[in-house]
This record gives C-alpha cells, structure tokens and sequence, in this order.
C-alpha cells in the first residue's frame, strides 16, 4: 500500500514539476503573431503589385495560411511556388496563368516629356518610389520601384513604359554548367570510333 | 636576419610552372596605341565619376574621373590626350559585357601634367597620407582591385601583428611580379617602408616562392643595404600559396575565421604591385597609370613582361609581342587557373591585369565534358581552403543554397584546384561561382523586398494615419453641429437619411431624446405645481401664463415620446404607436416655436452678458410671451391632430383665435368672480365688493356668451352635418345648467343676505330685496334656457335656424342682465346718496331699458317655444 502512495505521490510531484516547466515555457518562449504567415511572406517578393488578388504582399501570405492556393504569385514566379510549397509540404503546382518562363525584372520608367503631372501613378504606387507633385513632372526612383506594374494603368498619358532591367558587369554572374551529358561522351576507348588528333 | 618558420596549408596542386618563357626577354615598353579605353570601373565597388568631357584636352596623370562614394576609386589619364568618347565599349570581365569607358586619344607628347609628390610623407597625418593615395587612383594589384586606402583605413583600426608582403605569385605563367621585384627591388622596399608606416605592424614579412630566385637575391640585397628589418621569407613552390588566406597561414599558421578579415586577427596584406605604386605616388607624384602585365603562351612570338599604360587594348598588346592568331585558341586574361577568356581582343587593361595568356590548342585544352562524380575525394585533397567540394557540388547542383552556405561556401577562393584535379572533369568552380552569385542575388532581393515592405507598410501607415485624422475632424464637426440648438430638429431627419447607419449612433440620439424627455416631463411637473400655487393663490395673469408653458411642455414631452420609440423601435417598441404625420399648420406652429426659442436664447445670452440692459429685458419678455403663445398654438394643434388620428369619425372643429380668447375670458372672469365671492364671504356687508360681484357675473355672462357664440359657430362651419352639432350643444346645455346653479347660488345668498338684513333691521333691506328678486329673475331666465336646451327638437327644422334663435336669446338674456346690473349698480348708488337727481333720472332710464330688454327676451322666448 505505501509502495502504491509512493508512487502515486512521485508521479503528481513530476507532473507537477513537468506542468511548472512547461508553464515556465510557454510564457518564456512565447510566440506572438502567427510565425507561418510570416514565413510565408518572407517568401514573398514584396512587389505589393496585386496581382494575386490581395492588396498587398502579407494578406496573400495570410490566405496562404488560410488555404488559399501557392500559385498565384506571377512576380515570384515558379520559384516562388516552389519555395511556398517546400515551407507548406505542400505538392508544388503550375503558376496560375500558365506563365512558364521566369519572370524578368522590370522597373518603371516615366517619358519625363510626355508626363503631365496629374499625381495619379503617385498615389497607384505601393510603395512611394514615384516623386513629383501636381502639374509638375514626376519620375521613378528606379531602385526603390518593384515593377509591380500599378502605375502604368493610370496614366492617363500613357507615358510609363515598363522596362526589363538588363543584366551590368556588377549584376552579371556565372552561368550553371550543363551538367552530365545524357547522350554517350565519346570517352571511352571502346566508344570511339575515330581517334581524334587533340 | 633569422630564418623564418615556414608553416604549410592544407591542400594545394603544383601545376606545370610555364613561367621561364616569359622571363627570356627584358620588360618591354609598348608603343602609345591608338586608343586607351578606360573602364570607370577598374575596382571593386562603385564605379568612378568621369570629370572630362567629350573633346577635353588631357595631360598625362590628369585626374578624369573621382571616387563616387566611399568604395570607389581615382582614374587618370595614362598619357596626354584628347577625350575622344565616353560610352559602353567591351571591358575584360568574364560576361564579355560593356561598360562605360572614358576613350582617349593619345597626342603623342606623352606630356605630363605638374606633378605633386609627397616627400614628408612621414610628417604628414596617416589621414593625409590615405587621402593622397586614394587620390592617387591606388588599389590592390593582387587581382581583386580592392581600393588600397579603403584597406589600410580599415586595418588602422586594428593593432596589427603582421604586415605581409604578397610576393608569391603562384599562378602559372605569370611573371609580372617577379619581373617587378627585379626591376624595382628598391622601390618596392621603399613602398614598404611606406605602408609598415600607416600600418605599423610588429612585423613586416615578404611571402616569396622559391621558383624566383633573382627576385629574391634582389630584395635580400635592397634590404641589407638600407638594414632594413623586413623579413623576406621564401615559400615553397604550390599552387595556390599566394592567396591571402593561404599565405597568412604559411607565414603565420593563423586561419582567417569565417567571413572575417585579415585584419581581425592583426594581419595585413598587400601586393608588390601596389606597393610599387604607393612608393611612386608619393615619391614622384605619379597617379596609377601603368602597371607590369605578362604576355605569354604559345601564341605569342615574344612572350615577355611588358609595362604597360592602363587602357591598352589587348590588341596592341597581341601585335607588339608578335601574337600568332591563327594558331590561338584562346585569349585568358589572368592566368590558366583564375583567369576568363577575353571575348573581345579590344578590351583594355586595367589596373588588376596582370597577365594575357594566348594559349594555343594544346596548351590550354577545351575542357573535358564533365562527367559523374566518383566520390573519389580528390578535390578535398586539393582544396586550399580545407572545404568539401563534393558536398558542395551536390548542393550547388540541387540548388540546396542554405546547406551550401551551411558547407562554408563562401570560404572557396575559386582557385580552381579542385576541378584541376577533377578526374571526372566537372568543373566545380563554375558551379560554386554559380551558387555564390545565387546566393548573392537571393541577399539582395531579400533586402530589397524587405525594403519594399517597409515602404509599403509606411505609406499604409500613413495612409490610415490620414484617414483616422479625417474622421476625426469629421466627428468632432459632427459634435459641434449636434451641440447647435437646431440639431434638436436635425436629429430626426438624420435618422431618417441614414437608417442603415451603425446603431451606435442611434443608441446615442435615443438616449439623449430621452434625457431631453426626463428633463421635459420634470418641468412639466414643476410648472404643475407653480399652477396650483398660482391657483391656490389666485394670480390670474400667472395663471394664465402657466397654463401656457404647461401646455407647451406637454406638447414638448408629446413630440419627444413620438420621437423617442421611432428612434428606438427595437428598444421600445411597445411605444412604438405610428408617428403623427404633423399638418401644415403644425408644422409651421413648431417651426414658430423653434425660432422664437432661438431668439429667447439669444437674447438670454445678452442679457446675461450685460444683466442691467432694461431694453433686452423687455426684449426677452416680449419673445417669452411670443414664445409662450407659438407653443400653445403648436400643443394645440398637436393634441388636435392626435385625437383626429384615434376617433376620426368625431372630428373636433379648429377653434379659431377669438374662439380660444373668449375661453381666456371666461376663466378670467370666472376666477375673478370667485375671488370677489370670496372676499364677500369674508365680509358679506360690504356693498362695494357686491357691486364688483355682480360686474364681474356680468362679464362672465358676457365671456360665456361670446364663448357660446363661438362653439355654436364652430360645428356648424366645421361639420354641416346635423348629428356633428350634438357636442358643441352638449357643452352649451352644461354651460347653461353651471349658469343656472350659479344664478341659483345666487340667488340664496342674497336671500339669506335679506333675511338676515331683515332680522338686524338694516336699512339696505330694499337693496337686497331687489337683489334677491334680480337673483331670481336671473335664476328663472337660465332654467328657462336650460329647459328649451333640454329639449332638442330631434326631427326639426334645420338645426342652424334653431341655434340661432337660441343664440339671439342668449344675447337679449344678456342685454337684459346687463340692463339688470346696471339698474342695480343705479339703485346702489342711490342708497347711499339718495339726493342725488341725477341718479334718479339714471335709474329710471336704466329701469326702462331693463324692461324693454326683458320684454325683447320674452318675446324671443316665446317665439322659441313657438316652434
């Protein structure tokens, strides 16, 4: 019997102490916020251009979270579908729109002469990378502008021309070699059939 | 000089050396080319700003291009010139891409511009110093074109245990700096003296291979001569000891951690090259115009070390040392392991160029396609870096960009040993560099998506912060207008406009209607209660003005309890009973109402501003009155309305003005008369408050006649249809009966005033005798009336006719009590002065017209009864 209420008062001890720690835990190592939305719009490419039907980058990131399809991000293209998939374990599919090749970075470029100074492409851009003021001419601070594509629409002078930014000798990198060749080498003595003089 | 220890690094590869072929022949002076194209960025970091234009004349040394920012270098003008173009041109970079270029033609004069050494470099600030050679247009030579002042700046701020001479030159083929230790040995040791210096190391060392033995019997010598306490330390041949990183470790068995610096563990490097230039810069003045360049390999006729002026085209450089073209494969720019083929033979030197190697076929094969890897381990023998190129390999090819980083992948100098050594020939290099620059690129487009967030999220922020300050304004606007008197008669129509708006909003202006309510109904209470008062005291004019605000605060408390459950229908909604439409009438008696509020305030406020102004006091008594009669009118017409909505069938007639005003008359009458009786009763002898009596029942005979008239009037003009008079005579008939109880009232008390007069013997026994016989006379004539009212003819001739006759006999009636109370008021009058004649004759007249006014009331009477 007292081998019994040993026991017994052991184990609630150790439950107790257990509880204590987790209690410790949870306040010590709380998270706040939801870390998976975050994740996600870490993954995100921040243009804020909308296109995936949310204003903005993070609320795509919280309908990720909330069941909302990965695909549907044409600026981050399938990479970004790829990367979504791995963080959710979720099977990657194509991006919405069929769109195959990797989208190519763009930024927004003002025909100074043509503009007319109406605010309007200002007040389109997410992010602020549009200066001017009324009825004088705006232009875009290339750096700053995601190419997200707003601030054409609105023109009412069609002067924004959206402009693939080109690769410089700072931007340039290497290219990924091709890799094992598929088809036969020629490498082996028995594969050639014609000795060739290097 | 002791022998210094020499340490070893893991790896490494000892490729076939091929540098003797290239040091047969003496430096050579290339001729001025055509052109010197510079690139304006020769250096690691930001491109240099151009200062010439197009068609500037250019001395030699002229300074055409500034640093731009902190990482960011000086260029000059290799030889005098004119500025022939600045724009894109083909540069040496393994993309084979353009960049801007600063053209110049050479003039031939070779003239150089005043030139300003720095001889007291050793009195001048270390701050100056820096500042000269950044001027200068000095970076590292070695190969990475690192700013040299940007260096020496930074290792400043370390306490410095070695300065390390980078000497080695291990890569193949290369000669430049063996041939500029021996050309230059003294300069060298002078340029170190300069950099030891600034850097003030504990100790300075040369790291030399052993396969440049010329070179180093030149410097021992320089540095015996000067006694100088350099240590010239010579390394064993292999490939790559003249990496920074490698060479530290042979001099001084330190590692450079992880994604640190030399300097972090008091170690700095510098090349011979640039050392060089440092000694020229400050000794002579001379900018980085030139530099030691070897030309070698099979392709050329006369591979030599050449000094050449920055900008040369490798062209120039082909032709000068009889390059044969058709027998080169390849042009590499650099040497066989860490060079680039050059895609373009116009690409210019610049100030990291320190080989062109026109290798042929046979010398520098196509490399061999890559095949599996085999795990044999044999690049983790090779690499320098004691990396895991296998591991990284599989990384780079699946993309694993975060295990590649894990992997230490940005320890790898991308010196090649590895795929040299690669049995299966991959070229591992290509894809680390590959990987790296991924990595790279993911860094910066995460920093600028974080940047873009940021921006984002600060114009949300802003945007918002606008918004609620706008909102803002609009409440308190919103305040500031429900404060307003006329926001009382807002309140509702704003309901009415908005019913879908929050209920938040309609709670609040339910609750304040009731507030309004509770407020209404306590004045109401109180008013009451000043009425009775009033009543009990007797103070006609209060009474009357009381009764007015009475009425006008029911009205108010009536509109508010109709507002009130229209607001809140769900609150209330047993008092939810539909709201009474108001009529024009009424409509117009609140509009009434609402203005001369308005005005009564806005005078109150005046008057409370200056309280002693007597013209604002009459004022606000003249608006109060206005006021006063506005509400009666519109609690009038309110209460009207309301019983018209729950008995239509029995609709009240409008009372006209005159009409209301003859009510007024009666009550005023009325309790005048009651006061006077009352008085009387008190003091039942006096004749003076009898006269009074009797002329105040007269008036009130007159008051309720003219009434009378009035509700006779008012049903007939209002409802023609018969049955719809029944009321109005109804009151009529009541009115009478109270005549006829008072008249009976009278009537006793004058005889019970008689009897007593006649018991005590007084002299007035014949006054009250007549009294009491008008009392009766009176008495007599309103129960005549009062029967012939009794009866209403049920099926008779038209009701009109008979109203009006009736009517005519009320007004004869009250001629004759008129007559009546003047012969009495005569009779009086002559009982206390009974001389007087003319008195007499008064009364006479008087009596005479009492008769004949009786005599017209009979006959009215009869014709009455006749009918």
């Amino acid at each position: 019997m007292l081998t019994v209420l040993s026991a017994v008062a052991i184990l609630v001890v150790l439950a107790l102490i257990f509880g204590a720690i987790l209690g410790y835990a949870n306040v010590r190592f709380h998270v706040e916020g939801d870390p998976i939305v975050d994740q996600i719009d870490a993954l995100l490419p921040q243009t804020q251009c909308g296109q995936c039907g949310h204003p903005g980058c993070r609320p795509y990131a919280e309908a990720i979270s909330n069941g909302d399809a990965i695909n549907k991000c044409p600026p981050g293209g399938q990479a970004t579908v790829q990367a979504l998939a791995d963080l959710l374990d979720v099977e990657a599919i194509p991006l919405d729109g069929g769109e195959a090749e990797e989208p190519k970075k763009k930024v927004a470029v003002i025909r100074e002469d043509e503009c007319i100074g109406c605010t309007k492409c200002i007040q389109a851009c997410p992010v602020d990378a549009i200066l001017g003021a009324a009825k004088q001419m705006h232009t875009v601070i290339a750096d700053e502008c995601t190419g997200c594509d707003l601030c054409v629409e609105p023109c009412p002078v069609s002067c924004i021309d959206m402009v693939e930014v080109g690769v410089t000798t700072r931007t340039w990198s290497w290219e990924k070699p091709n890799g094992v060749a598929t088809q036969s080498l020629d490498i082996i003595a028995t594969d050639r059939q014609t000795e060739v003089n290097a | 000089m002791s022998a210094a220890t020499v340490y070893n690094f893991h790896g490494g590869i000892h490729p076939p050396e091929n540098k003797a072929q290239s040091l047969r022949l003496p430096l050579g002076h290339p001729k001025l080319p055509e052109e010197l194209i510079l690139p304006l960025g020769q250096h690691i970091g930001q491109a240099s700003r151009p200062l010439v234009a197009v068609g500037d004349k250019v001395l030699k040394g002229q300074t055409i291009a500034i640093n731009n920012g902190f990482l960011s270098s000086f260029l000059h003008a290799p030889t005098s010139g004119t500025v022939k173009v600045i724009e894109e041109r083909p540069i040496a970079h393994p993309s084979g891409l353009a960049d801007v270029c600063i053209v110049i033609t050479p003039d031939g004069a070779d003239e150089w511009q005043e030139l300003e050494p720095l001889r007291d470099w050793q009195k001048v600030s270390k701050t100056d110093l820096l500042a000269f050679l950044a001027e200068k247009g000095i970076v590292g030579m070695g190969g990475a074109g690192f700013p040299t002042q940007v260096k020496l700046q930074g290792a400043q701020k370390h306490n410095l245990s070695h300065l390390i001479i980078n000497a080695a030159e291990c890569e193949p083929y290369i000669t430049a700096d063996d041939m500029l230790m021996r050309e230059k040995s003294l300069e060298l040791i002078l340029g170190i003296e300069i950099v030891q210096h600034l850097a003030n190391a504990q100790q300075v060392m040369i790291g030399i291979e052993d396969n440049k033995p010329t070179a180093i019997a030149a410097l021992e010598k320089v540095i015996r001569e000067r006694q100088s306490n350099i240590q010239l330390v010579v390394v064993p041949t292999k490939y790559p000891s003249g990496g920074e990183k490698q060479l530290i470790k042979l001099l001084t068995d330190q590692e450079v951690p992880t994604g640190k610096l030399p300097a972090d563990i008091g170690i700095l490097c510098q090349n011979v090259g640039t050392c060089v230039a440092i000694y020229e810069a400050v000794q002579f003045g001379r900018p980085l115009i030139s530099r030691f360049t070897t030309l070698t390999g099979d392709g050329f006729g006369a591979p030599q070390n050449v000094e050449v002026l920055l900008g040369t085209p490798v062209s120039h450089l082909l032709s000068y040392a009889d390059a044969n073209l058709s027998q080169v494969e390849r042009i590499v720019m650099g040497g066989p392991m860490m060079g680039f083929t050059l895609d373009s033979l116009s690409a210019p030197i610049v100030k990291t160029s320190n080989c062109i190697l026109a290798a042929t076929r046979k010398e520098l094969p196509l490399p061999e396609p890559e095949q599996a890897c085999i795990r044999c381990g044999m690049c983790e023998q090779a690499c320098p870096a004691s990396l895991l190129p296998q591991q990284l390999l599989w990384f780079a090819k699946s993309q694993e960009h975060e295990k590649a980083e894990h992997y230490n992948l940005f320890d790898c100098i991308e010196c090649g040993a590895c795929s040299y050594v690669c049995p299966s020939s991959i070229p591992l290099v290509q894809y680390y560099r590959h990987t790296k620059a991924a990595i790279r690129d993911a860094r910066e487009a995460a920093v600028k998506s974080d940047i873009a967030k940021q921006r984002f999220e600060a114009r949300k922020a802003r945007q918002e912060a606008e918004a609620a300050e706008k909102e803002a304004k609009r409440l308190e606007r919103q305040k500031a207008a429900a404060a307003k008197p006329a926001a009382k008669k807002a309140a509702p129509t704003k309901v009415t406009e908005a019913p879908a708006a929050s209920s938040a909003p309609v709670d609040e202006e339910t609750k304040k209607l009731k507030v309004d309510l509770a407020i209404a109904k306590a004045k109401l209470k109180k008013l009451d209660k000043a009425l009775q008062e009033a009543q009990e005291r007797q103070a006609v004019e209060e009474i009357s003005a009381l009764q007015l605000q009475v009425d006008g605060a029911t009205a108010d408390i009536k509109e508010m309890e109709a507002k009130l459950p229209a607001t809140a229908p769900v609150a209330k909604p047993k008092d939810a009973a539909p709201k009474v439409a108001l009529s024009d009438e009424a409509k117009k008696a609140k509009v009434d109402v609402a203005l001369a509020s308005t005005k009564l305030k806005k005078i109150e406020k005046q008057l409370a501003d200056d309280p002693d102004n007597a013209e604002l006091r009459d004022k606000q008594s003249a608006l109060q009155q206005e006021l006063a009669t506005a509400e009666a009118r519109f609690a009038k017409l309110q209460p009207e309305q309301a019983s018209s909505e729950a008995k239509p069938a029995a609709a009240k007639p409008v009372l006209s003005d005159d009409h209301k005003k003859a009510k007024v008359d009666v009550a005023l009458a009325s309790t005048k008369l009651k006061k006077v009786e009352k008085q009387l009763g008190e003091d039942p002898d006096n004749a003076e408050l009898k006269a009074k009596q009797a002329e105040f029942q007269a008036a009130l005979a007159t008051a309720q006649a003219e009434l009378a008239k009035f509700e006779a009037h008012a049903p007939v003009t209002a409802k023609p249809e018969a049955k719809a008079t029944a009321p109005a005579d109804d009151e009529a008939l009541r009115k009478l009966k109270i005549d006829t109880a008072i008249a009976k009232a009278a009537l006793k008390k004058a005889e019970k005033a008689l009897a007593h007069a006649q018991e005590i013997g007084a002299d007035n026994v014949d006054t009250l005798s007549q009294q009491v016989d008008e009392a009766r006379g009176r008495a007599e004539a309103l129960e005549q009336a009062l029967t012939k009212g009794e009866v209403p003819p049920p099926a008779a001739a038209p009701k009109a006719e008979v109203n009006q006759l009736a009517e005519q006999i009320k007004q004869q009636k009250i001629a004759a009590a008129l007559a009546k109370a003047q012969v009495n008021k005569l009779k009086k009058q002559l009982a206390q002065q009974p001389e007087a004649e003319d008195l007499q004759q008064q009364l006479s007249v008087a009596e005479a017209k009492q008769q004949e006014e009786e005599a017209k009331l009979e006959q009215l009477t009869n014709s009455q009864e006749n009918r």
